[in-house]
């Protein structure tokens, strides 16, 4: 660890503020999103969540370094992220897969 | 290794490594993976022995209904009170050991024994490190193992008993049983769950980062890619069962409905919840954990089959790359199968449909690892001593277990199957005479390690026939009492349903049906007596077995077997390096029918 | 004897034995949390129209929190540049700084758990529903709440439509039924208690472990600066997860 100059400490803390600004500026847009006058409740709710998504990406790759992370790394959370999506994915279709009545069998 | 003396380094003395550390240290918080891993070992194998009792009793109570328990029932009605008044098993006493019988085979013996075991005191070697990355997690991972197992053991003398709601603990039943027995259980599991957590991410870590030199992936032996794929299993699929768990804990104790829908009446009246809450919900919980938790069981054994196998053949495995690619296969394709164990919910056509599917091409894996096996047989000079024949019989035995699973997996055919003896005898052919023969195998083929003696080759002969022949009679009888429509987790083994109650009815069961449950109960009675040679052998193999004439009796290849007898503190004496495959036996043009993977390539 | 990579990254690999053990830890963290997250959108889909609740929490107070993580998650990052840079004093500002904004948020935890225990629906024998916080209860088991009286359960869903709140003197006989907004009320609270409720508990073990490195374990700066600051990075990496889970609790419960 060759680092040691707080020429490396200033470089973060400019890093961290633009972070911390634009956590801060997801959050109150989630915030407005959620407030603002859209009829349609589904659309207001992705609005939501894309502004969460974007700004958990902005931690995960900057706070928590995985935009130069290694490969084996990525490849762990890879394989994490495609059973979540299946556990979530595929509970929330068989929730939905109701058999519908057909008719009466009739001998 | 770093040799030191005291005299020299004053120093050195706060390094406790270097000192004889005392008896607790040694052997009860120890953070030496071998130690650890016979903890693990001996503890699962004392469960193993325990659930296998509760499984006893229930046999007397289903071949004799309603009488009492030759031997054991006064002990029973002693220990336990009114449950078992007069040495009879209650219903309700049957219900809790059917559940504790399935919960402590699973999640307190078999996989404690597979992957806290083998994998710990294994896996480590076979990579040749020195230990895993993490000793002190690796204690802990035991000591919360072997706490969660406490509070499931303990869970039978509270009042009201143990959980009773099956292994599945499928709500809103397992809400209505009055007893405490289930917070019980869902707090042991908690426990288990974490310790299964802290001890894969150290089996994951130690084979990702401490592999010796030279030591690439494709060079690892198959048994090594088992337990790194069982252990992802572990890793990912349990913790949406913790998260039901934590749900179902707080349905139990805080008095919420995750899982209680709107309108229960428990015993006649409305339950006093605010319902709204998925039954289901928990069902696909439990299931995504329950389903890979089936190859955690199957996958380790299939890697001590493979290291057996060719260790006795004397030529490397067939299809290597076939076997590891069928393992992460295997691993993938079982985290998104699970909803098979649930076509009888009222499961549409699409997603029923989608689920048939991925269960067919998991199939695929399982097969193609099992004939690789097989072929791995062809024009070997077999050596069929015990372990060499409780690993062909896994073969088979394996092979009935997975075939039969088969039917299960469409959901046409599950419909007629489903919650009959016959999932009862497919799941135990899977793991009873498949991994359980496995686990003997490896303890028969490690033990000269770990101690220096062979174990009774005599003996061992005899417990393993003994125990294939009592196996099949315990199992082949349940396909047939499962096709003829015998529900399984009825406490009078059916009787109610026979044409001894209700004479003359079409479809009830015939005679011969219930018949069979004495052959079993018998059957049972003699697999659970083929074991006294093994425990009995076991023990006095340790200081009177024959001795190995060396560190590495059984001539193989793999780096566990080029450490000193039993492995030091360490392992190896000097860090190994590795330049060669796994299973370089009969080599053409070498002096030995074996080269360990440590030895450098001959000068030329 | 001494396991390897402990300190320095594996060639081939490159990372050191902590790091791929965490990131392990947190792929299992995902899939807890995912497990739950997938019971949230389960439970909430399959509720029949009308009873799932909305606008409960309160959302400044969740805004408040979110910043308050956030911030906690720079000063985390910060504390381990400062290990990084050498600067043992920077590490033990930013530690705790960190240290004191995670009771920061714990501490507003509470107080919005309080704020749901103590509010409570009473069930009058008119039909009517009084909503409300309890201020006292009189010896006489007269309650007085500070709240509002509807008609319909469905009234009180919409937790956003400002409604004026008067004190209500409620007399015991006029009480059927009266339960608090814990998680035996509806399974919305139900979820939101379990979840943010887990969360806390990650929040309250990453204070022990980042109280532990601040504190004791901070002697190992003189024997092993690198060792300690890949604690300090592992311990970072699971309160950042922390940090990330709650970004998607906040918009879940709070805001849609």
């Amino acid at each position: 660890m060759s680092e040691t100059s707080p020429d490396i400490f200033k470089a973060y803390t400019r890093k961290c503020g633009a972070v911390f600004a634009a956590v801060v500026c997801g959050t109150l847009l989630m915030v407005a999103a959620s407030y603002a006058p859209i009829a349609n409740h589904k659309i207001a709710i992705a609005l939501v969540l894309t502004a969460a998504a974007c700004n958990a990406s902005v931690v995960a790759a900057y706070l928590m370094h995985l935009i130069g992370e290694r490969k084996m790394i990525f490849t762990v959370l890879a394989f994490t992220v495609v059973f979540f999506i299946g556990l979530m994915g595929l509970s929330i279709w068989a929730s939905q897969d109701i058999p519908t009545v057909v008719a009466p069998i009739t001998r | 290794m770093q040799a030191t003396s005291h005299a020299a380094h004053p120093a050195a003395r706060q390094d406790t490594h270097h000192e004889a550390p005392g008896f607790w240290r040694s052997y009860v918080f120890s953070i030496d993976h071998k130690v650890i891993g016979i903890q693990y070992g001996l503890t699962a194998l004392c469960f193993l022995l325990f659930g296998f009792f509760l499984m006893l009793m229930m046999r007397w109570q289903i071949a004799h209904p309603g009488e009492a328990i030759p031997l054991l029932g006064s002990f029973l009605q002693g220990l336990l009170g009114d449950v078992a008044a007069n040495g009879i098993i209650s219903p309700e006493l049957y219900n809790s050991f059917g559940a504790m019988h399935g919960t402590i085979m699973v999640f307190l013996a078999i996989v404690p024994l597979a992957v806290g075991a083998y994998g710990n005191y294994l896996v480590p070697l076979q990579i040749g490190a020195n230990d895993m990355a993490f000793p002190k997690l690796n204690m802990m991972s035991y000591q919360i193992y072997f706490l969660g197992g406490i509070i499931m053991f303990v869970s039978f003398f509270i009042p009201g008993g143990a959980a009773q709601s099956g292994w599945t603990s499928y709500p809103p039943l397992s809400m209505s049983v009055p007893t405490d027995g289930q917070t019980f259980w869902l707090i042991g599991m908690v426990f288990l769950i974490t310790s299964s957590l802290l001890g894969s991410v150290n089996i994951i870590t130690t084979v990702i980062q401490l592999r010796a030199p030279g030591l690439t992936w494709m060079r690892l032996p198959f048994f090594v890619w088992a337990q790194f794929t069982a252990s992802f299993l572990l890793l990912l699929a349990f913790p949406p069962l913790e998260a039901a768990g934590v749900m179902q804990l707080m349905d139990k104790v805080a008095g919420t409905s995750f899982f209680l829908p709107t309108g229960l009446a428990v015993g006649g009246n409305l339950a006093n919840i605010s319902g709204g809450g998925s039954p289901l919900l928990w069902q696909h919980l439990f299931w995504f954990l329950a389903h890979p938790e089936v190859y955690v069981l199957i996958l380790p054994a299939m890697g001590i089959i493979s290291e057996i196998i060719a260790n006795n053949t004397r030529k490397p495995l067939w299809g290597y790359k076939s076997l590891v690619y069928g393992a992460l296969g295997i691993g993938f394709v079982s985290f998104l199968v699970w909803a098979h164990h649930m076509y009888l919910t009222g499961m549409g056509t699409h997603i029923a449909t989608f689920f048939q599917t991925t269960t067919m091409i998991i199939s695929i894996p399982s097969v193609i690892i099992l004939t690789c096996l097989l072929m791995s047989l062809w024009g070997g000079s077999i050596r069929f001593n015990t372990p060499m024949l409780f690993a062909l019989a896994f073969l088979p035995m394996f092979g009935i277990g997975g075939l039969t699973g088969l039917p299960l997996g469409f959901s046409v055919a599950d419909i007629h199957l489903h919650d009959t003896y016959y999932v009862i005898g497919h799941f135990h052919y899977v793991v009873a005479p498949g991994t359980i023969f496995a686990l003997f195998a490896g303890i028969y083929f490690w033990f000269p390690k770990l101690t220096g003696r062979y174990m009774n080759e005599y003996w061992g002969k005899i417990h393993f026939w003994t125990s294939l022949i009592f196996m099949n009679f315990v199992f082949m009888p349940m396909f047939v009492q499962g096709f003829s429509g015998m529900l399984r987790r009825m406490s009078d083994g059916a009787v109610q349903y026979s044409d001894l109650k209700v004479e003359g009815v079409t479809g009830a069961l015939s005679s011969t049906v219930i018949g069979l449950n004495n052959f079993i109960l018998w059957g049972a009675v003699g697999l659970g007596l083929a074991q006294i040679p093994f425990i009995i052998n076991l023990f006095w193999s340790i200081s009177h077995g024959e001795e190995a004439e060396s560190d590495n009796p059984w001539n193989a290849t793999t780096l566990d077997w080029q450490t000193p007898t039993p492995p030091p503190h360490g392992n190896f004496v000097t860090p190994p390096s590795v330049y060669r495959g796994p299973y370089e036996y009969s080599v053409p043009g070498t002096g030995r029918d074996f080269i360990p993977q440590d030895e450098p390539p001959a000068a030329r | 004897m001494d396991i390897p990579y402990t300190v320095e990254a594996r060639p081939d690999t490159g990372v050191y034995n902590a790091k791929v053990g965490m990131w392990l830890f947190l792929a299992s963290e995902v899939m807890l949390f995912g497990g739950l997250f997938s019971s949230y959108i389960l439970l909430r889909v399959g509720a029949p129209a009308g009873t799932w609740p909305s606008g409960l929490l309160s959302v400044p107070l969740g805004t408040i929190n979110t910043i308050i993580l956030a911030l906690s998650a720079i000063t985390t990052l910060m504390a381990w540049v400062a290990c990084k840079s050498r600067m043992f004093e920077r590490f033990k500002l930013f530690q705790g700084l960190t240290i004191l904004l995670a009771i920061i948020f714990l501490c507003v935890k509470s107080y919005e758990y309080r704020d749901k225990l103590t509010h409570y629906e009473v069930v009058l024998k008119s039909g009517e529903i009084a909503d409300g916080h309890l201020i006292r209860r009189e010896p006489s088991g007269d309650i007085v709440l500070h709240g509002h009286v509807v008609k319909e359960h469905a009234e009180l869903m919409n937790g956003r439509k400002h409604v004026e709140h008067r004190e209500l003197t409620i007399a015991k006989d006029q009480i059927v039924r009266m339960q608090n907004y814990g998680p035996w009320h509806n399974t919305f609270l139900a979820i939101y208690f379990t979840m943010s409720g887990l969360h806390a508990l990650h929040i309250l073990g990453g204070l022990v472990v980042m109280g532990y490195l601040w504190g004791p374990g901070s002697r190992m700066w003189k024997t092993d600066p690198d060792r300690f600051t890949n604690r300090v990075e592992v311990s970072g990496l699971f309160w950042h997860f922390v940090d990330l889970v709650w970004i998607f609790l906040f918009p879940t419960l709070y805001l849609i």
